[in-house]
């Protein structure tokens, strides 16, 4: 038992035993070597023992952390003495952990830490976009830093809203103690660090060419370095399907008492509707991934054309993924916005039913839009003007958040707090976003937008201006929840502030920049294009550093300051501010019930929940 | 004051604003949007730019009115006691009043950009290989290959000849095939309003008309391996006269090599393997 204490099961059992199990399947690869493949002799490139290498790295890795030891032990009929790590320790935060609370925790950091590696990419971008000419890196690094920036953000992102917040806050918010699936749920977040780190090795491997997109044939043509890309969105399929599972299984089963589901907090519904595209769409991108792999190892031709497969394949089957996907990066940051707006304006939410008809309504329609992607590829061209109207009908469903939002403000009592503005800008930035959408809607307009810096503009307001504002307030109005210590407030708007200036001054010149004829991924541009993106770089490199000051602050504040926070320093009537913070082990020493209303603001009700939930039980 | 005075002032600074603004992208930013009036297509991207521009102006603007008005007037003071605002919890005809209006607004978006679409031959888009609207009477067939990491030109009236520049007569109807020899490439022809992806296999039509002369800059729009950043080019709209002396005089210089090209077709199948069955 003691030296099971000792060597595990941890991250550095985890570490140890994937790198053991990479350079254990590369060997095991590199037997298939023989004279008989001719494409190994042809290409000097091992891609077989590199997948294998990937996989038994992977799964080296989940063995090292202790995902294996529950189900041997039941295998082979002794007791399952799986240390959950639920109770005490800084350790548990550094291996399998069931608990809801440090898997939320653990998200936030790890996703962070991978966010501002891929923010770094983008300032390395924009280092080179200083001139019109190619004076920083070479072309190859150029295109595998766009490729690692927004692989890395398409990738980490999908779970930057839920993976924190959902898995620390949801079962609270329906008065759960856990999560549906427990190790499952703490699967998704070792699978999503697996995934990053198999993507980083990319660059020992010659980087890949393809963007965030992995076009085929291109993707074929690749070097060793496309296999990184492959494996990293496999894995990332894999870690959201499952947690897209988990939260509807535990949206569906573990609602306390009262709560039905008219009366779940709208960050819930934005939850399962992310969730419900999660699950529908990931196995989609796992699969096509898979093609890949098979045409770039076992020489099939999925989609290479000369051997009877189609490039049009892969953009389709990409697309039914890869549209849903980034409502699945937008979904969830509107259900913070929509959570976070009643607190400041001390309202009940306005249009309850309208915002989660608009969630629904966004989540299925995102299923029949993707061939706006190919508007210009020359497929299913009669098709056009039905994938231009459906994809301005989701405006509409997108309009009922905006109402709701709009409504909630509504003579309400409004507190600048620092999570408000940072919901307010999110509404500023999705609106351009959105309304830059309708161009790349209609095709004549997108004849001309497509696949320039405008349609790149576009996705970063949506993404960016919307998630990553909605991640921000969701820090700044949640950290304090799940430490305990409040954030400084002052230092909180200068970083908004910086923000949100630079990030308009980056991305609403790029929006011009696309109209005058850049295109995305290029290392060189026209020169009457200089200025402007000068300015752009500049203006990114500032939004950059405001990031620093984020960090700087988080630190500060966690760290060195540590002002206590109190249960409830937003006088908030939710659920999660009637308990201790940081909220306790076990949540509740008795499940809540709950009343009608999940926003009780401006009643005499006080707060709905408060009478069920007892004062949790401090823990030992 | 009384919701209902707020609920006017914001309604009648979304006219104001709106008053204001709506003449300014009609007038002034909607006819010097891109691409320009350099082709038919070009032409109707800008009319679409500015119908859409249009649109979303009174939307847009009471947005923001909106917001602007309840951040400065619904906002509590700050050593004010904290207290809840009214518990309002919808709205039913201004739900309904916002359905019916983003609906229409929509719905006439996405007709009119159908019917824009056909009555402008696909507006420069790639239209695939059995385009629904195609112009009537002659046309000048120009093929577009695109390879890594250039384009090339084949103009099969004329022998099928294969060029390193493009050159394109005025006021001539304009019919391009668009197609690859291996990755997928996009035929971006930025002032004339036309793009195209290239994909290998496919014969990618596109329709413009040309209505100036000059020169254009065609760039390469979809990431087509290392060197995608420097697949660019520039094109010329000419009279016909000169593009008549320009091809006879491309035809004489390529006659020697003209023999060792594969023979014109709308796809061409570089693959040794595939070539021969």
């Amino acid at each position: 038992m003691k030296l099971r204490r000792l060597i595990g099961f941890n991250l550095l059992t985890a570490v140890i035993l994937g790198v053991v199990g990479f350079y254990v399947g590369w060997w095991l690869g590199h037997l298939f070597d023989a004279a008989s493949i001719d494409y190994f002799e042809d290409t000097g490139q091992n891609d077989i023992a590199l997948f294998i290498a990937y996989f038994t790295g992977v799964v080296g890795f989940l063995v090292g952390l202790g995902f294996a030891n529950y189900p041997v032990q039941r295998m082979l009929g002794k007791p399952s003495s799986l240390r959950e790590k639920e109770t005490r320790g800084a350790g548990r935060y550094f291996g399998l952990c069931t608990d809801h609370k440090v898997v939320g925790i653990q998200y936030l950091i790890g996703i962070g830490a991978f966010i501002f590696i891929g923010g770094l990419n983008a300032m390395l971008i924009r280092f080179e976009l200083l001139t019109p000419t190619q004076h920083g890196w070479n072309a190859n690094n150029y295109l595998t830093l766009v490729g690692l920036h927004g692989t890395m953000m398409m990738g980490m992102m999908t779970s930057g809203i839920i993976g924190p917040f959902a898995n620390y806050l949801l079962p609270v918010m329906i008065g759960a103690r856990r999560m549906a699936f427990p190790r499952i749920e703490a699967l998704t977040f070792w699978l999503l660090m697996a995934a990053g780190v198999v993507l980083m090795t990319t660059i020992a491997f010659g980087g890949f060419p393809t963007g965030w997109t992995g076009y085929a044939p291109l993707n074929d043509q690749a070097n060793m370095g496309m296999d990184a890309y492959i494996a990293f969105f496999a894995l990332v399929g894999l870690s959201m399907s499952l947690l897209g599972l988990n939260m509807i299984a535990t949206v569906i089963t573990m609602r306390a008492p009262g709560l039905s589901w008219g009366r779940l907090p709208i960050f819930v519904w934005g939850v399962v509707s992310t969730s419900v595209l999660m699950l529908l769409a990931a196995p989609v991108l796992i699969s096509v991934l898979l093609m890949v792999m098979l045409d770039r190892t076992a020489q099939t031709g999925f989609f290479n054309q000369a051997a009877g497969g189609s490039p049009y394949l892969y953009e389709n089957l990409f697309w039914v993924f890869g549209h849903p996907e980034v409502y699945v990066l937008a979904l969830p940051g509107m259900g913070i916005l929509l959570e976070i707006l009643p607190v400041f304006s001390r309202k009940p939410l306005w249009g309850y039913k309208l915002a989660v008809t608009g969630m629904l309504g966004i989540a299925l329609l995102s299923f029949l839009v993707w061939q706006h992607h190919l508007f210009v590829s020359g497929i299913n061209a009669d098709l056009r003007p039905f994938y231009m109207l459906s994809t301005e009908l989701i405006s509409l469903p997108t309009g009922f958040i905006f109402v709701a939002a709009l409504g909630t403000l509504w003579a309400g009592r409004i507190r600048l707090t620092v999570p408000m503005l940072f919901s307010l800008a999110w509404l500023f930035n999705f609106l351009v976003g959105g309304l830059s959408g309708v161009f790349l809607s209609d095709v004549p307009s997108d004849v001309t937008t497509h696949g320039s810096f405008f349609s790149m503009a576009h996705f970063h307001y949506t993404i960016m201006g919307g998630l990553l504002f909605a991640f921000f307030a969701g820090i700044y109005f949640w950290v304090p929840k799940m430490t305990g210590f409040q954030l400084n407030e002052r230092w909180g708007k200068v970083h908004f502030w910086i923000m949100f200036v630079s990030f308009n001054s980056t991305f609403g010149p790029l929006l011009v920049i696309g109209f005058l004829g850049m295109p995305r991924r290029a290392v060189t541009y026209a020169g009457y294009l200089q200025g402007a993106n000068t300015w752009v770089s500049v203006s990114a490199f500032v939004l950059g550093a405001s990031m620093l000051i984020f960090l700087a602050n988080f630190v500060y504040s966690l760290v060195f300051a540590r002002v206590p926070a109190g249960s409830n320093p937003w006088a908030s009537k939710s659920i999660e501010w009637q308990l201790p913070s940081p909220i306790p082990v076990h949540n509740f020493d008795r499940i809540p019930t709950f009343g009608d209303d999940p926003y009780p603001y401006g009643t005499d009700a006080g707060v709905a929940h408060r009478p069920a939930v007892a004062p949790a039980r401090p823990t030992a | 004051m009384s919701l209902r005075s707020h609920g006017g002032r914001i309604g009648a600074l979304t006219v104001i604003g709106t008053a204001i603004v709506l003449p300014l992208v009609i007038f002034v930013l909607g006819p010097n949007m891109p691409p320009g009036d350099w082709t038919n297509a070009g032409k109707s991207q800008v009319f679409d730019n500015t119908v859409l521009l249009a649109v979303m102006t009174p939307f847009t603007v009471f947005i923001l009115v909106y917001i602007g008005y309840a951040v400065t007037m619904f906002r509590a003071k700050p050593d004010e006691e904290l207290r809840d605002g009214p518990p309002i919890r919808g709205h039913f005809v201004s739900q309904v009043v916002w359905l019916v209006t983003t609906t229409a607004a929509v719905l006439f978006l996405a007709i009119f950009g159908s019917a824009e679409l056909f009555a402008s031959n696909g507006s420069g888009g790639g239209s695939g290989p059995n385009p629904i609207a195609t112009p009537g009477g002659n046309v000048l067939p120009v093929q577009v290959i695109g390879q890594q990491w250039e384009f090339t030109y084949r103009y099969p009236t004329y022998g099928g000849v294969e060029t390193a520049e493009l050159m394109l007569p005025v006021n001539t109807e304009i019919e391009f095939h668009v197609t690859s020899l291996d990755a997928i490439h996009s035929f971006w022809a930025y002032q004339l309003g036309v793009k195209a992806d290239a994909n290998p296999g496919v014969d990618n039509i596109a329709f413009v008309k040309p209505t100036k002369v000059g020169a254009f800059q065609v760039r390469c729009a979809e990431l087509c391996g290392i060197w995608h950043g420097y697949m660019f080019d520039t094109g010329h709209v000419v009279q016909s006269s000169q593009f008549a002396s320009w091809i006879k005089q491309q035809r004489q210089a390529f006659s020697a090599v003209q023999r060792y090209l594969p023979k014109y077709a709308t796809t061409y199948s570089p693959d040794p393997v595939a070539r021969a069955g």
